[in-house]
């Protein structure tokens, strides 16, 4: 324990290597026979964070939270409305595509979908090429060496290097696609739900090799996930996202201890537990999570809180500081 | 994250290394070649079509006669060891003309394709790739070539130019028949946008001409290559329609269209079958044989898509 704790504190004391200020991501709703704009659906609605070096953001949140769409965010594969996102001191949001190309480099994805997100027309050295040809003026042999080595780290058999993804398992196409963002050794890496396509015993197998080659590459990970024990489990901290906003954000034994919000308290106590004697009572929510094209006014989160009042209706909760590190937006807690 | 236990798990359990040979992968396009090649019709179809070219091509080596040179002591002959399929009223030999003619109306069916092959893609894949503005323009675009009626604008152009070329009917073909293609295609690459992969490729950092060259064609190539040869098979119908009414490629210029349009007259027709038969058979074989292998294509390249 001693030693985890002296981890930690390290941790927290390193420098920013991503800052997201206030960002939004609003897509518009079309309608009428002018296909006019007639609303937005707010998917991110001004979010602020940072990501520390070497550490393991984990963002939490229902399906529609925006998560996803945060971290296509954050990479500029899609274009914020609003807001700034600043990677290593460099603001990437007006940047044009030319300028991002050489920043691309050092931030990559790994996707949900191990079907979809590989060219089903390319064999496994082309794809793990591809980032090579694209980034680097390595020539065909240097390229060749680092194939095969990102190959062995993730486990993969050379002499398939030739095949193509349709003759891949599931587990083993996340391998090829963490291999393929990872093969240009960069700093950041968002991974939209890796694991949550595959089956529970190849989410270890995955999850275990993204944590060593986490360590072997120095890598920062910003791990969007809708499972809440593979986000503890992988996590140094957790930010819990509802309906486009940061509702609470902290380090992970914060956020799993003492939850400051209503609603990261009801995600939590939706986790069935195996621990003797540690049943929590289950805070079941209302309703659904309400249309981001017409958000509730005030608060996101009032129109299904057990504890919302008035206030919750009218003003939209800040995120403030309520212990070190550990911020949470409720009117609760002001 | 040094914090972290490891679950137990074997971390390497689907890797044997047992073999070191390295192992040929089956490409998707291997794989439609494979269904391609179970599908009977379309296999037979391509024989047919290869024999017919061919015998086209090698039409030089067939028969010793030029298909041009008119002979007005030989008029409507019929069928003799000379003039296999006799000869018409010009006095020109008909299975000259039929083999010489084959190769004008397939070269015709072929090079308006890649003609259209050429601009459809092009403007498609321009179209949906950016989206948007661009989109919008090309679609409008695309939206008045579609109103330009084929017929009206053959007739109009034969009546103002003298001499109708070969180039000249393709490239009319060509303009007016690229926007299905396009919007196809425009089609195609809406859908893939979507795709995750196609963000992966921008996550990299690849340049949109790359995007388009090595993520978008190879995976519309199905759509693409099966369109591509439906449209030889009504070029070649639109040919021979057009030059049996005696708008296509004027006279001398043999074409199955020009040979079916000696059927015209009422002597031929009656008392000499032999003359526009065959022509009307390589006709109605060749716009078969390349339906039959379109639809094969289509069958391999998209399974789902015949599954009843």
């Amino acid at each position: 324990m001693a030693v985890t704790e002296v981890v930690e504190k390290e941790k927290t004391s390193q420098e920013t290597i991503l800052e997201v200020r206030n960002l939004k991501k609003y897509y518009p709703i079309k309608g009428g026979i002018l296909r006019r704009t007639i609303g937005h659906i707010k998917a991110v609605d001004g979010v602020s964070f940072s990501v520390y070096r070497g550490e393991t953001l984990g963002i939490v949140g229902e399906s529609g939270s925006g998560k996803s769409t945060l971290g296509r965010t954050i990479l500029r594969l899609e274009k914020p409305t609003e807001g700034q996102v600043v990677f290593e001191d460099k603001d990437l949001t007006n940047m044009r595509n030319r300028e991002l190309r050489p920043i691309r480099k050092d931030m990559q994805i790994v996707f949900q979908d191990p079907y979809g997100s590989l060219n089903a027309t390319m064999n496994v050295q082309q794809l793990l090429e591809e980032p090579l040809i694209v980034q680097t003026n390595l020539s065909k042999k240097e390229r060749q060496e680092l194939v095969d080595e990102m190959l062995e780290k993730v486990g993969l058999r050379p002499q398939d290097r030739m095949k193509y993804p349709h003759e891949f398992s599931g587990g083993q196409r996340q391998r090829i696609g963490i291999a393929r963002a990872l093969i240009l050794h960069p700093k950041f890496v968002v991974c939209d739900e890796p694991v949550s396509a595959l089956d529970v015993s190849i989410q270890a197998q995955v999850l275990n090799l993204m944590s060593d080659l986490q360590d072997d590459l120095h890598l920062t990970y910003l791990f969007i996930s809708h499972d809440l024990s593979v986000v503890k489990h992988f996590s140094d901290r957790v930010a819990v996202m509802y309906l486009g906003h940061i509702v609470e954000i902290g380090d992970k034994k914060d956020i799993y201890n003492n939850p400051l919000h209503p609603y990261t308290q009801a995600l939590l106590s939706s986790v069935p537990t195996v621990e003797k004697g540690k049943k929590r009572e289950k805070i079941v929510l209302k309703g659904d999570l309400p249309s981001p094209a017409n958000p509730p006014s005030g608060c996101p989160f009032r129109t299904r809180c057990p504890l919302a009042h008035e206030k919750c209706a009218q003003v939209l909760p800040e995120l403030k500081e309520k212990g070190k590190d550990h911020f949470v937006a409720c009117h609760l807690h002001n | 994250m040094q914090s972290q236990t490891q679950l137990p798990v074997n971390p390497e359990p689907n890797i044997e290394k047992t073999s070191t040979q390295e192992e040929r992968g089956i490409s998707p396009f291997r794989l439609a070649f494979r269904r391609f090649l179970k599908n009977k019709a379309a296999v037979v179809s391509v024989f047919v079509l290869f024999l017919i070219i061919l015998s086209c091509i090698l039409a030089p080596l067939l028969t010793d006669h030029d298909p041009i040179q008119y002979d007005l002591t030989k008029i409507e002959q019929g069928p003799s060891s000379e003039h296999p399929l006799g000869t018409d009223s010009s006095g020109r030999d008909n299975f000259s003309r039929l083999l010489y003619g084959g190769r004008i109306s397939i070269i015709i069916g072929f090079s308006a394709m890649l003609f259209t092959l050429v601009i459809g893609v092009t403007l498609g894949a321009i179209a949906g790739y950016y989206g948007g503005k661009v989109d919008n323009i090309i679609m409008r675009i695309t939206d008045v070539f579609m109103i330009l009626p084929f017929l009206v604008l053959v007739l109009v152009i034969v009546a103002i130019l003298e001499k109708v070329t070969v180039g000249i009917f393709v490239t009319v073909i060509a303009l007016t028949s690229w926007p299905s293609l396009t919007r196809i295609v425009r089609g195609t690459f809406l859908s893939l946008r979507e795709r995750e992969f196609v963000l992966g490729a921008k996550a990299i950092g690849c340049s949109d001409f790359r995007i388009i060259f090595r993520h978008f064609i190879p995976n519309a190539i199905g759509p693409i290559v099966v369109n591509a040869t439906l449209m030889v098979a009504s070029y070649i119908v639109a040919e021979s329609g057009l030059s049996f009414l005696g708008f296509g490629v004027p006279q001398p210029t043999p074409t199955w269209g020009n040979m079916l349009s000696e059927a015209l007259n009422i002597r031929i027709m009656q008392y000499h079958p032999e003359a526009w038969i065959p022509p009307g058979l390589m006709i109605l074989l060749t716009v078969l044989c390349i339906n039959f292998i379109g639809d094969g294509l289509r069958d391999a390249f998209d399974p789902k898509s015949n599954k009843r």
